[in-house]
């Protein structure tokens, strides 16, 4: 409360939120109506409208409102979200939080000037108050007659089978004890772990003063596994998490036993892991999470409010070649139940498969509604927001690397004396500058074109356009990440995903010792 | 909602949970206004304007435990959440450390004016909170042609916050916090655009700088790092700047928290009374500084506010130890997280240091990096100025340090006289000798 909110880029992965109050289990559902707890992901617009006890005429009222001093644009951001988590400590399943957010949050455009309000009460007394406040963004007076209102049709990314309303507590209790059995039976050297089931669902209705109306239903599971082992007083500790657009079905007996056996191999390769020398040297990035190269270096400088605010260090880049034309960076809305998918984004426009970079050639930023406008183009549905009670703004969603003509041999084989960067726990960016940094949880040295001892703990700080010129050698063997990736930018954080193929960077600093 | 409304519904909310079959309950109730100004190129570009309400419930019945946090505060609404609540508690297992703290531990009384609130909020209106904004871009802008952008930002917050415990205890507080500052991005060559910002955060409008002073140190910022580079990878002397030393303190205080000891994830383990870092280092907990950002009566779990020493001189006195952990360990609580910490400050100014250091690198900016607080380890990406000869030479950038907390903290010579004031760490300029960077 007292500090202010960061306005940095950051990333950063694994249990965020678990331990800040956060989320409950239920097999009864609070506050949910009856049509969502049946219908789940199958509800219609008039299930919505009923849930959050709009109708259109009131909906037109305060859109009329909203725009009584001039704005040019307005929209409603209805939300009501349920987080739960339940947390496994010393063996057993002692803790469980929960949260609601409900509420509506009202936007006012002017040219690209916002105006923001939101309320927890969504009566038409109270949105029409916070519609009056965000309409003093403009400073005229303009009469609105009722905004003609039209449903827009959406896809789905993200099919579940279960929605997570129908989800007791005590049927995801036992996951957890199973999947501490398994870490304890794994190896002997385990002396704690921590299992955090974490899962919520977004209800978001969407309705803009050019009459579009949007609706979506966004899941969210997520299971963390962090260990602690200990080896001759030595101890270490790592962890590794399953996250995605996902209903409980995700969580099958192999994904469970996979959830412990990584989180116990992570952790115990940690015994026998050095640092590398400090200083530059040729990375090799393993499939994976290691897109997160790509969410630092590129993506944030990519998002279009930076490149409108000329301070982005992209935002003389466009249609310039930037990397070796076996590079192609996309961000992309619409991979199935992954992590940072969205079927529609929180302005209620669509989403797509942004092409950032297409065979070396910078192409598209991400743009949300104001940015769009600024440079007469299409948005690219990347306008998103952490919830009711913030603005949108362009935002990454799955950003990754499309497969290229190496092999990962190949790679690695080429490597006189590296690193190979397999997990990673967070990264930054300053976007005018370029410096970009994410942080090597577990890796290996490479020596004469093989992997030899495993490595912990380094920073790696790159320049963005430059390490982009750097990616000599690509791979054909992209993979997402699987983890619960969380962006932050000016003070809201959203999920997003990223992969990436095996990447060479020629040349990269390494924080180390011992120059 | 006025003081008297939360209080009413913290104990509705808190009897009910009760009945419904928990013997144990904490709410809080608050709620805030909050208001966030962005200006540039000479014009609004963003206000928010807002009030936000929300309720907190712990659960313990029968030594099961949950807490909950919504901000539907319809009673009908609230009476199925609660119901809920308790329900789904009790498929989870006994936890014999989970209850309540003894009462003895909550404040006797909260009678002690800590002035954390700027009776002045009241009468701020919106357009003098736009011309501040305004006239700190304006006062940037004038100060060099090499701006890209500048964003002046100001924000202010009134809050209050009520909780009860079936136990045994009642409080409220409230306060103000007001933000202010810009954020500057320059021109270099070669198409960078450095940037840095100046914010400052306090609780009384009145102790806010003024907008030439934010304006000014922002843009003399980001013009101080046009050109940076990294230089050759080495151990140098090492000055961080006291509005980032925090930083390298997190290694440490991370590892200091009872659950990080108990859970077995903390290299501070066993080091009660044991030397951990340079005699130059004495950590305070001071709750009741005047004005403080972190200043309290009583910590978030209801324990009255203690001044307390956790680093004396190097020796380790004291963990963070809150009350589930505290019991779990055997230990008594000392508070979960600290609300100012204060430090022994040196007798030379941050001037004073740089001007004293032949060859070494000053550390004004960390960017992304991470610790490891059961071994130690950190690494951190950083940006600062190379200094030679007690003069500034050049900016530098896209360089790391890394080592163990165990050994670096052992390396702090010197503490600088300048507490930041806009942070409840009130940490100075820091110090080191041989810090492990890596460059080219």
């Amino acid at each position: 409360m007292s500090r202010k909110i960061s306005r940095r880029k950051f990333l950063e992965s694994g249990s965020k939120g678990l331990m800040a109050a956060a989320v409950i289990p239920y097999f009864l559902n609070t506050n949910i109506t009856k049509a969502f707890m049946m219908k789940g992901n199958a509800m219609k617009l008039q299930d919505y409208y009923n849930h959050f006890g709009v109708s259109e005429k009131i909906l037109q009222e305060v859109i009329t409102q909203a725009l009584s001093h001039g704005g040019d644009y307005c929209d409603l951001y209805f939300q009501h979200k349920i987080t739960n988590n339940i947390g496994l400590e010393d063996k057993a399943v002692n803790r469980a939080y929960s949260n609601i957010a409900f509420g509506v949050g009202i936007r006012v455009l002017k040219g690209d000037q916002t105006g923001y309000s939101f309320t927890e009460e969504i009566t038409p007394k109270a949105m029409k108050l916070a519609a009056q406040t965000a309409a003093n963004i403009a400073d005229s007076t303009k009469k609105v007659g009722p905004v003609k209102l039209k449903l827009n049709s959406t896809p789905d990314y993200y099919p579940i089978q279960t929605p997570w309303e129908q989800v007791s507590i005590d049927k995801k209790i036992p996951y957890l004890q199973q999947i501490n059995d398994k870490v304890f039976a794994q190896d002997t050297r385990v002396i704690k772990s921590n299992i955090n089931f974490y899962n919520d669902t977004s209800y978001i209705l969407i309705v803009t003063s050019e009459g579009n109306v949007s609706y979506d239903y966004q899941p969210m599971g997520q299971i963390s596994v962090s260990v602690n082992a200990e080896q001759n007083g030595k101890r270490e500790q790592n962890y590794f998490d399953l996250s995605g657009r996902r209903g409980i079905e995700f969580f099958t007996p192999a994904s469970i036993d996979r959830l412990a056996k990584e989180a116990v191999r992570r952790t115990v390769a940690l015994f026998e892991a050095v640092k590398p020398q400090a200083g530059e040297m040729e990375v090799v990035l393993a499939a994976g999470s290691s897109g997160i190269l790509l969410h630092e270096a590129i993506g944030h400088g990519m998002e279009a409010d930076f490149n409108r605010k000329n301070v982005s260090i992209f935002a003389d880049k466009i249609n310039k070649p930037v990397a070796e034309n076996f590079v192609s960076i996309v961000d992309d809305a619409t991979n199935p139940n992954i992590r940072g998918s969205i079927n529609v984004d929180d302005e209620g426009n669509a989403t797509e498969k942004t092409f950032m970079v297409e065979n070396g050639i910078l192409r598209s930023y991400l743009h949300d509604r104001i940015s769009a406008q600024y440079y007469k183009v299409k948005p690219t549905g990347s306008g998103r927001r952490e919830s009711f009670r913030h603005f949108p703004q362009p935002r990454m969603r799955n950003t990754y690397m499309l497969p290229g003509p190496h092999k990962k041999d190949e790679i690695i084989a080429s490597v006189k004396k590296g690193i190979y960067a397999e997990s990673f726990t967070n990264g930054q960016v300053f976007i005018g500058a370029g410096d970009f940094t994410f942080y090597v949880k577990s890796g290996f040295l490479i020596e004469e074109g093989k992997l030899t001892k495993p490595i912990k703990d380094v920073n790696i700080i790159g320049n963005g356009p430059k390490v982009l010129k750097d990616i000599v050698m690509v791979a054909d063997d992209l993979e997402m990440a699987e983890g619960g990736w969380t962006c932050g930018k000016n003070g809201q954080g959203v999920p997003v995903s990223m992969g990436l193929p095996t990447v060479k960077v020629s040349k990269i600093n390494v924080g180390g010792v011992k120059a | 909602m006025n003081t008297k409304e939360k209080m009413e519904l913290a104990e509705w909310t808190m009897n009910y949970t009760l009945k419904c079959g928990a013997n144990q309950s904490v709410v809080g109730v608050s709620n805030s206004r909050d208001i966030e100004i962005e200006y540039r190129d000479k014009k609004l570009d963003k206000l928010k304007e807002s009030t936000e309400n929300s309720l907190s419930l712990q659960i313990y019945a029968n030594q099961k435990y949950s807490t909950h946090s919504t901000s539907d505060l319809r009673k009908d609404e609230l009476k199925k959440f609660i119901e809920e609540a308790v329900a789904a508690t009790k498929y989870l297992s006994e936890d014999k450390y989970r209850m309540l703290p003894d009462p003895k531990l909550y404040p006797a009384k909260l009678d002690m004016e800590l002035k954390l609130n700027d009776k002045s909020y009241e009468k701020i209106d919106s357009s003098s909170r736009v011309k501040m904004a305004a006239e700190i871009e304006k006062e940037a802008m004038a100060v060099s042609g090499q701006i890209i952008s500048t964003t002046a930002g100001y924000s202010d917050s009134y809050y209050e916050v009520v909780r009860v415990h079936s136990n045994g205890f009642k409080g409220s507080y409230d306060g103000t916090v007001f933000s202010v500052g810009a954020e500057v991005t320059v021109k270099d060559k070669d198409g960078g655009r450095p940037e840095d910002y100046c914010y400052a955060t306090t609780r009384f409008l009145n102790e806010i700088p003024s907008p030439e002073i934010l304006g000014k140190e922002a843009v003399k910022r980001a013009l101080s790092k046009i050109g940076q580079t990294k230089i050759e990878s080495g151990k140098y002397l090492t000055l961080i700047e006291n509005r980032v030393s925090s930083r390298l303190l997190s290694v440490l205080s991370g590892a200091m928290s009872a659950r990080s000891i108990q859970q077995k994830s903390s290299f501070l383990d066993g080091m009660l009374d044991k030397k951990i870092a340079s005699e130059k280092l004495t950590v305070v907990d001071d709750p009741f500084i005047e004005k403080g950002l972190g200043s309290r009566l009583f910590d978030g779990e209801g324990l009255a506010s203690k001044r307390r020493v956790f680093i004396d001189k190097g020796v380790l006195k004291n963990y963070f130890v809150d009350n589930y952990y505290g019991k779990k360990l055997g230990w008594e609580p000392t508070t979960a997280s600290p609300a100012n910490l204060i430090f022994e400050y040196g007798t030379k100014s941050f001037d004073e240091l740089i001007k004293g250091m032949k060859k070494g690198i000053l550390i004004n900016g960390f960017i992304g990096g991470n610790s490891n607080s059961t071994t130690g380890d950190f690494s951190f990406g950083i940006v600062g100025l190379y200094i030679e000869n007690g003069e500034i030479v050049k900016p530098i950038n896209e360089m790391n340090i890394t080592g163990n907390a165990k050994e670096v903290w052992n390396q702090l010579v010197e503490m600088g006289n300048d507490p930041y004031i806009y942070s409840s760490y009130r940490s100075p300029a820091m110090l080191f000798d041989d810090l492990q960077f890596s460059g080219i």
